[in-house]
C-alpha cells in the first residue's frame, strides 16, 4: 500500500493478504473523443516514452467513469504498454485519482497553513455539518463528496475550495450554508472562479 | 529610483494573456527574436552574467545550471517546474494564467541556449484551468511561428508540451518531477549524476521554475547588466512576493530585492500591515520549509542573501505572516500534517519521522503531552535533518525545529497547563484527531 495516509495509511491494520483490491467495474474502453485525445497526447514525447502519457491516460478514464476501477486501469497499461502493477503504482501515489466511487462534485478544502489562519478549518466544519459528512465521505444521494486537500496555491485568496477543477475563492465559514443551498440551486455558476480570470 | 514591474506590469489587464497583447504591449518575442541571432554559448554566458538565481526555492544560478547541461548527449531537455505547491506560494500561477507567452518564450529561448528541442512544462494537477489558458496560448505560439518547425527562419526547432500532474508536492522537486514525467511516482533519484548530466529518459535535462524562466526574454533583450541592476549585488532581478495570512491585502507583489520584508508586510503598495487590528507575531518568508523570522528581523532585505543572514531563507518568497493569535504549536501540528501527507515515502527518516513528529505535535497540542514530549520532537526532528535523498527531509523537521528555537515557552505552558494555551475563534470547534 502506498504511504500516503489517504491511500489507508495504516500498515500495521492492513496485511497484504487483508489489501482490498480495486473495484473491477464493468469492461472498459475509451470513447472515440477520448481515445483520439490519447492518441494525440502520445506523440508529445518520444515513442519509446509512452509511459509519460500515464497521468494523462488515467485522467482520461477518471473523467469517463467518475474513478478508476480495476478494468479501468487495465485498459490503460494496454494502452501504454505496461503491466497493470505500475499502473496501480501511479494511482496509488496520486491524491487527484479516486479508486472509489465520488459524489457528482467533489468539494476540495484547502487545509494548510495559510487557508487555516482565514478559517479553513470552520469551513471544513460547517461543510460537514451541513451536509451531514465526515470528510472523506460522500452524500447519500451522490451529489457531494467532502474532501481536505493540503495547499492549493491560492493562499491570497484563503479560505479555497476546489469544486472538481473549478475553484471558489475567499469562502467563510458563515457562508458554508448559503453556499451549498446555492450551488444546488445554481450549478457551477455560483463559484468565484480564480480571480485573476476577470482581472 | 522606483522600482517598475517588469513580469507582472500588465497583469491587471483584460487581455494581458493574449499574444496580441504581448507582442503589441510587452515587446513580446522580441528576446527570442534576438536570441536567436546569437550563439547558444553566449546566451548562456548572458545569462550567467545576469546573476539570475533560480527562483524555485534553492536559489541556484541558472546560467550555471545551463552550462552543467551536458551538450554532447542527445536529445536534451528543459524541464520548467510549473508544480507551485509549497505552501504560502501562489507567483506561478500569477505568471502562466496572466502572462503566458513570456514563459513560452523564456521556455523558447532556453532550449535554444542549451540545444533542447523540446520543452516539457509540468503543471499541478489542480491548477487545471490555469493549464486551459497556457494550452490555448501555446497553440496561438505555435500558429504565429514562435514555436514549432524553424522558428522565425532560423532553422531551430522547438516544441513546448503541457504535462499535468496529479496532485502531489513532492513533484516540485527536480529528480521527482522528471520521475512523474517519465510516468512514475514522484520520488527523488540519487544524486549525482544530476539532471544536467542524466535527468528525463536519463538525457541532460535543465529543471527550472517558471518565475526563472519568464526572467530569460528580460534578459536577452535588456542586456545582463540591467538585469544585474535592478537588485542588490548577487541578488539582481526583479522578484515575485507572495504574500498571505493575517495582513490587510494578501496578494502577488513585483520588488527588488534591496525591498526589506518590513515594507513588504506594511508597505502601502504591498500587504498594507495586520489585518484586524491584531499585533504581528512572526513570518514564515519563504514557503512553509522555512524557519521563522520575528519583529527583529524584519529590516533585512528579502534577497537571498539578506533573509539567509537573518536566519532564515528566502526559498520561493512565499511570505506567510501570522499575527498574535496564532498558536505556534498548532502552527506546526498544521505543517506537519502536510508534510506528513505529501512525504513520498521513499525515505524511511522522513515517511516514518514526519509521522511521529505530527502524532507528538497532536499529544502536546491536545493538552496530554508530557515535558519529555519536547526533548522527543527535538530528537526525532533532528534525526531527519540531512538524512533524507531530498530537501523534503530538512523542510519538513524545520517548522518544528523552527518554533521550539524562538517558541519553546508556548510549548512548556501547552503541557504544564493541560490545554492549548492559545486557541482562537478561526481554529476548528471540534478538532478531529487524525491517526
Amino acid at each position: 500500500m502506498s504511504f500516503h495516509p489517504q491511500m489507508e495509511y495504516a500498515p500495521a491494520r492492513f496485511h497484504r493478504s487483508e489489501r482490498k483490491l480495486a473495484d473491477e467495474g464493468q469492461p472498459f474502453a475509451y470513447t472515440p473523443e477520448n481515445q483520439a485525445k490519447f492518441d494525440e497526447n502520445v506523440t508529445h514525447y518520444p515513442p519509446e516514452q509512452r509511459k509519460s502519457a500515464i497521468l494523462y491516460a488515467l485522467y482520461l478514464a477518471q473523467g469517463q467513469l467518475g474513478y478508476l476501477t480495476g478494468n479501468a486501469m487495465r485498459f490503460v497499461a494496454q494502452q501504454i504498454g505496461c503491466s497493470t502493477a505500475d499502473v496501480e503504482d501511479v494511482v496509488s501515489y496520486y491524491t487527484m485519482f479516486y479508486r472509489k466511487p465520488v459524489g457528482k462534485r467533489v468539494l476540495n478544502v484547502c487545509r494548510t497553513l495559510s487557508c487555516a489562519l482565514l478559517g479553513a478549518e470552520r469551513v471544513t466544519e460547517e461543510l460537514s455539518r451541513t451536509l451531514g459528512i465526515k470528510p472523506g465521505e460522500t452524500t447519500a444521494d451522490g451529489e457531494f463528496t467532502l474532501i481536505e486537500v493540503e495547499c492549493l496555491g491560492a493562499c491570497d485568496r484563503a479560505p479555497v475550495v476546489m469544486v472538481n477543477d473549478d475553484w471558489h475563492e475567499r469562502l467563510a465559514p458563515e457562508q458554508v450554508s448559503k453556499f451549498i443551498d446555492d450551488l444546488k440551486a445554481r450549478g457551477s455558476a455560483v463559484f468565484t472562479g480564480c480571480h485573476l480570470k476577470k482581472e | 529610483m522606483a522600482f517598475e514591474p517588469v513580469l507582472t506590469p500588465f497583469v491587471g489587464e483584460p487581455n494581458a494573456h493574449t499574444l496580441d497583447f504581448y507582442i503589441q504591449r510587452a515587446r513580446g518575442y522580441e528576446g527570442l527574436r534576438k536570441a536567436l541571432t546569437m550563439q547558444p554559448n553566449d546566451l548562456i554566458e548572458q545569462v550567467k552574467a545576469s546573476g539570475l538565481r533560480g527562483r524555485g526555492g534553492a536559489g541556484f544560478p541558472t546560467g550555471l545550471k545551463w552550462q552543467f547541461v551536458d551538450k554532447k548527449a542527445e536529445p536534451r531537455y528543459i524541464a520548467c517546474n510549473a508544480d507551485e505547491s509549497e505552501p504560502g506560494t501562489f507567483k506561478d500561477h500569477v505568471l502562466m494564467e496572466r502572462n503566458p507567452h513570456l514563459l513560452i518564450e523564456g521556455c523558447a529561448i532556453s532550449c535554444y541556449a542549451i540545444g533542447a528541442k523540446v520543452a516539457y512544462i509540468y503543471i499541478r494537477g489542480e491548477f487545471y484551468h490555469v493549464q486551459q489558458v497556457l494550452e490555448a496560448e501555446i497553440e496561438k505560439a505555435y500558429k504565429a511561428g514562435f514555436l514549432g518547425k524553424n522558428i522565425l527562419g532560423s532553422g531551430f526547432d522547438c516544441d513546448v508540451y503541457v504535462h499535468r500532474g496529479a496532485g502531489a508536492y513532492e513533484a516540485g522537486e527536480e529528480t521527482a518531477l522528471i520521475e512523474s514525467l517519465e510516468g512514475k511516482r514522484a520520488q527523488p533519484r540519487i544524486k549525482p549524476p544530476f539532471p544536467a548530466v542524466a535527468g528525463l529518459y536519463q538525457k541532460p535535462t535543465a529543471v527550472n521554475n517558471v518565475e526563472t524562466l519568464c526572467n530569460v526574454p528580460l534578459i536577452v533583450l535588456n542586456g545582463a547588466e540591467w538585469f544585474a541592476a535592478l537588485g542588490p549585488e548577487k541578488n539582481g532581478g526583479p522578484k515575485l512576493y507572495c504574500i498571505s495570512g493575517q495582513v490587510k491585502r494578501p496578494g502577488v507583489y513585483e520588488a527588488s530585492m534591496h525591498t526589506t520584508l518590513r515594507e513588504l508586510i506594511y508597505g502601502e503598495t504591498f500587504a498594507q500591515g495586520m489585518a484586524g487590528g491584531k499585533k504581528f507575531k512572526a513570518i514564515i518568508p519563504g514557503g512553509s520549509s522555512v524557519p521563522l523570522l520575528l519583529d527583529e528581523h524584519l529590516d533585512a532585505p528579502a534577497s537571498f542573501d539578506g533573509v539567509q543572514k537573518a536566519g532564515s531563507l528566502l526559498g520561493s518568497a512565499g511570505l506567510i505572516v501570522l499575527d498574535e493569535t496564532v498558536c505556534m504549536v498548532w502552527l506546526a501540528m498544521n505543517l506537519l500534517h502536510f508534510y506528513r501527507h505529501e512525504s513520498c515515502g521513499k525515505c524511511t527518516p522522513c515517511r516514518e519521522g514526519g509521522n511521529w513528529l505530527y502524532q507528538l505535535l497532536q499529544r502536546v497540542e491536545a493538552g496530554e503531552g508530557r515535558m519529555k514530549d519536547i526533548d522527543l520532537l527535538f530528537g526525532v526532528a533532528n534525526n531527519i535533518v540531512g538524512k533524507t535523498l531530498c530537501a523534503f527531509g530538512d523542510a519538513a523537521a524545520t517548522p518544528v525545529l523552527t518554533t521550539l528555537k524562538l517558541f519553546r515557552h508556548e510549548f512548556e505552558a501547552h503541557v504544564k497547563e493541560g490545554r492549548c494555551t492559545l486557541p482562537s475563534e478561526w481554529r476548528a470547534k471540534h478538532p478531529v484527531m487524525a491517526h
